[in-house]
């Protein structure tokens, strides 16, 4: 593996090379200086405490493809990352009106296409495999489609955040934000004290309130339900421990069904019917009379009652034409286009290889590009071109070439770096952050996100199926904020979100 | 709540039932074989504890002869036995995982740390070192689910569920155990009295942890007779017939609501049996004969409780 000679930007140390207290970024002061008096073993002590927890409570994922890894712990580094209040109000703002443009443009994509007509977005797009021909016309509640976003930011310096991807379909790791935040407030209460940090906890409610908002109009009291793959899918206990916060049923395919334009499921005491499915499931295997045939994690018949507004689906079918790596160059046109806005964050500059300019480009500069299938995720299928091998750079130069337009690329970016516990000690790994954004009757996201650290020295590959950990991410309040000693009333909370997302 | 929801709370409770007794008939024949001629042989003090749990054909297909080391690996760590104690437990933790979210968190960390802790007895030569700490610890993990259970979960459907496939299992296995042993005991009617049956049925006593209790109501020697009372008809003796059935028809009662179910009549019936039978009726038409038929009844319960809550249909 080759080095590069970038400079990454720290979020703790402005110098990691010639570290020393002098320049140590303001919001990381008190931490460091509690590091400092903190012995090694005790941390490695703690670390260990963290992983037997971990393992008791059954936080674990699976990943696909291993016999042996049924079940395995996520990394969880204990070093926390900081956000200071202003970092977080930029962001927050930023990933609140970029969900807007986004529901705002699958509304439009599945009804008049304006933004086609205005030759924002080019036509091509209703072509996209992840556009749902099925869907259009059909009118969803409150005209929300992601109603779960979990945006994907990357930072390169002091001021500097990227906007590397949307996750609009299924997005997962919000139960990570939640549990290592419970983990760190457990391991190191005396920092909570030092520190005043947003809470994040009411996450669950915030979204049980959202999820019972876009119920079709006329359900009084909407039962809520999440319906999960399975145990043995990789998220299972997301879905679990979400259900389980919300008080709602946690149900898999088989335990719903369809009659008369509605949803029921099956209980001890007989039929009851369901309003709302926070699916977990892609749209492919939703509904095996429309979708896969051979589905079996699915409801047969359920894409008519939605389409018929018998329940609502979160998200809604069809949202991942918006998430594509072929869309996403457009989302800051889509901002201008629908909230006549300026885009708050920046997306990276994109190389779309279809335009035979920037494959002629991207192969003559493969060596210095992130090299990423359209439809990828998971860190599955993706090139990073300053840590592949010569080999590796050949093998991926005869896939672009083959398929073109299933390819986009971006330069390198020198994600900013955080300090993680690692066998060495405390030393800078990759990082990245994902808030979730909320959006039902209004749009919001409690101040956290899950961010992802490569445990690899020099990786910038940070997901969890690439041995990605994670972080605590600490948002913290205004000093003139105390810290609230009572439960935080969520719906004032929602409210000036809300009011902040209207400012924006 | 969810019938499948119920069909694994249920299952689970079950399956650490299972274990638990398991757990007491190896405890108990272990404890036997350290009494001097306690049986003609090791295989005949050994056959029992494979008689008890059904295993019996099943072991003498893969199984040549009956030591005690190849038994007691047979129904406490044999992967590919159905009912050895780890797959009882692997069990009840699959469904425990299905349905985490129907349970509280205490309870689910319980069993998932149950499960974690199990990984220690794998691979050990528990005939030679290790199977009274392990049958303790088994039966300690059991009461520990129970409590936290008891403790933490809303009594609702839920807890009713596991509660019910609690004595339901249990109730099959105090039938059995009682079973075998009264059959092995009397195999011609003779007379007992001896001091091998005294240990004999000491120890079917302290497998249900009835040896205490038993001094205590008769402060007497030892009968056949009164430890089958005891086991059959005595309400205030938790692990008894009797005992089980005062929980499982309430607990249908609630489950059934305003509905008449069948598993409701079904358990109605057993249990007047229990409550209004004498043990003299029931020697005079054949302990063996009452105890079949009992499990029989008990399974066919079983199965209607699967009819009425775990299979509706759409």
């Amino acid at each position: 593996m080759q080095k590069t000679e970038i400079n990454f930007f720290d979020e703790m140390q402005l110098d990691v090379v010639n570290s020393n207290e002098f320049n140590v970024r303001e919001i990381y002061l008190a931490y460091q200086k509690w590091l400092k008096e903190i012995p090694r073993d005790l941390l490695d002590s703690k670390r260990q405490e963290a992983e037997l927890l971990f393992r008791r409570v059954g936080i674990t994922f699976n990943v696909y493809g291993e016999q042996d890894g049924v079940e395995r712990l996520i990394p969880f580094d204990i070093v926390p990352r900081i956000l200071a209040p202003n970092e977080w109000s930029h962001l927050s703002r930023g990933a609140i009106q970029r969900v807007r443009a986004l529901n705002m443009f699958l509304h439009d994509i599945y009804h008049k296409q304006d933004i086609i007509q205005a030759g924002i977005v080019p036509a091509t797009v209703l072509a996209h495999t992840q556009y749902r021909p099925e869907m259009f016309g059909v009118d969803v509640p409150q005209q929300i489609y992601a109603h779960i976003a979990g945006i994907d930011l990357v930072r390169t310096s002091e001021s500097q955040f990227y906007v590397l991807e949307d996750n609009l379909r299924t997005p997962s790791g919000v139960s990570y934000m939640l549990e290592d935040r419970k983990m760190m407030m457990r391991l190191f209460p005396e920092l909570f004290r030092r520190y005043s940090i947003a809470p994040v906890d009411h996450y669950p409610q915030v979204l049980l309130k959202n999820l019972r908002s876009v119920a079709q109009t006329g359900v009084n009291d909407p039962i809520v339900v999440v319906l999960s793959p399975g145990a043995h899918n990789s998220a299972y206990f997301e879905h679990a421990f979400l259900a389980q916060q919300m008080g709602v049923e946690l149900v898999e395919g088989t335990d719903l069904f369809v009659r008369n334009n509605s949803v029921y499921m099956r209980t001890t005491q007989g039929p009851q019917r369901v309003d709302v499915i926070y699916r977990r499931i892609d749209d492919d295997y939703l509904d095996p009379l429309v979708f896969k045939a051979d589905s079996m994690l699915g409801v047969p018949g359920l894409l008519s009652v939605y389409r018929n507004g018998g329940v609502t689906l979160a998200n809604a079918v069809g949202t991942g034409v918006a998430d594509d790596k072929s869309t996403y160059i457009y989302v800051p046109a889509m901002i201008k286009f629908y909230l006549g806005e300026e885009p708050i964050l920046e997306n990276v500059p994109t190389y779309e290889l279809s335009k035979t300019e920037d494959l002629a480009y991207t192969l003559a500069h493969l060596d210095e590009l992130v090299v990423k299938e359209v439809q990828g995720s998971g860190g599955y299928g993706m090139l990073v071109g300053p840590a592949a091998s010569k080999q590796e750079l050949e093998e991926f130069r005869l896939r672009v070439v083959s398929k073109p337009s299933n390819y986009i690329a971006q330069p390198t970016l020198a994600l900013s770096t955080c300090p993680t516990l690692v066998e060495a000690g405390i030393a800078p790994r990759h990082v990245d952050l994902r808030p979730f954004v909320l959006s039902g009757k209004t749009v919001t996201l409690v101040p956290g996100a899950l961010c992802r650290v490569a445990m690899k020295e020099g990786s910038l590959v940070v997901n969890s199926s690439q041995g990605g950990g994670t972080k605590d991410t600490w948002v913290l309040q205004d000093q003139l904020e105390e810290t609230p000693t009572e439960i935080p009333d969520i719906s004032c909370l929602v409210e000036t979100r809300v009011e902040e997302a209207a400012v924006c | 709540m969810l019938s499948r929801t119920a069909d694994h709370l249920y299952w689970m409770a079950r399956y650490i039932e299972r274990a638990e007794n398991m757990a007491r008939v190896l405890d108990v024949t272990y404890n036997m074989s350290l009494v001097p001629n306690a049986a003609e042989s090791e295989a005949a003090l050994w056959l029992p504890a494979l008689e008890i749990s059904g295993n019996l054909e099943a072991y003498e297909r893969d199984h040549e002869d009956y030591t005690a080391a190849k038994i007691i690996h047979y129904l406490a760590l044999d992967i590919n036995n159905p009912s050895s104690i780890y797959r009882a437990l692997r069990s009840a933790r699959e469904n425990a995982h299905a349905v985490r979210v129907a349970m509280t968190t205490e309870t689910w960390e319980n069993i998932n740390a149950l499960w974690l802790e199990f990984g220690q007895f794998i691979g050990q030569d528990l005939a030679k070192n290790g199977l009274r700490e392990f049958c303790d610890w088994v039966k300690a993990r059991s009461h520990l689910f129970r409590g936290v259970c008891f403790g933490t979960m809303l009594r609702d459907d839920a807890f009713s569920f596991v509660r019910l496939g609690t004595f339901i299992e249990r109730a099959d296995n105090t039938a059995r155990l009682l079973d075998v042993k009264y059959h092995l005991l009397l195999p011609e009617q003779e007379e007992v009295g001896g001091a091998v049956d005294y240990y004999e049925w000491s120890a079917v006593l302290r497998s249900v942890s009835a040896f205490q209790a038993y001094q205590k109501i008769y402060s007497d020697t030892i009968e056949p007779w009164r430890v089958a009372e005891l086991l059959v008809l005595r309400r205030d003796m938790p692990r008894s017939l009797h005992a089980c059935f005062d929980e499982i028809t309430p607990i249908l009662d609630q489950l059934s609501g305003s509905r008449s179910t069948e598993c409701r009549r079904m358990a109605g019936e057993l249990h007047s049996k229990l409550r209004f039978g004498k043990m003299h009726d029931i020697f005079q038409h054949g302990l063996h004969e009452f105890l079949d038929d009992f499990v029989k009844s008990n399974n066919k319960l079983g199965a209607e409780v699967h009819k009425t809550f775990f299979s509706i249909a759409t």
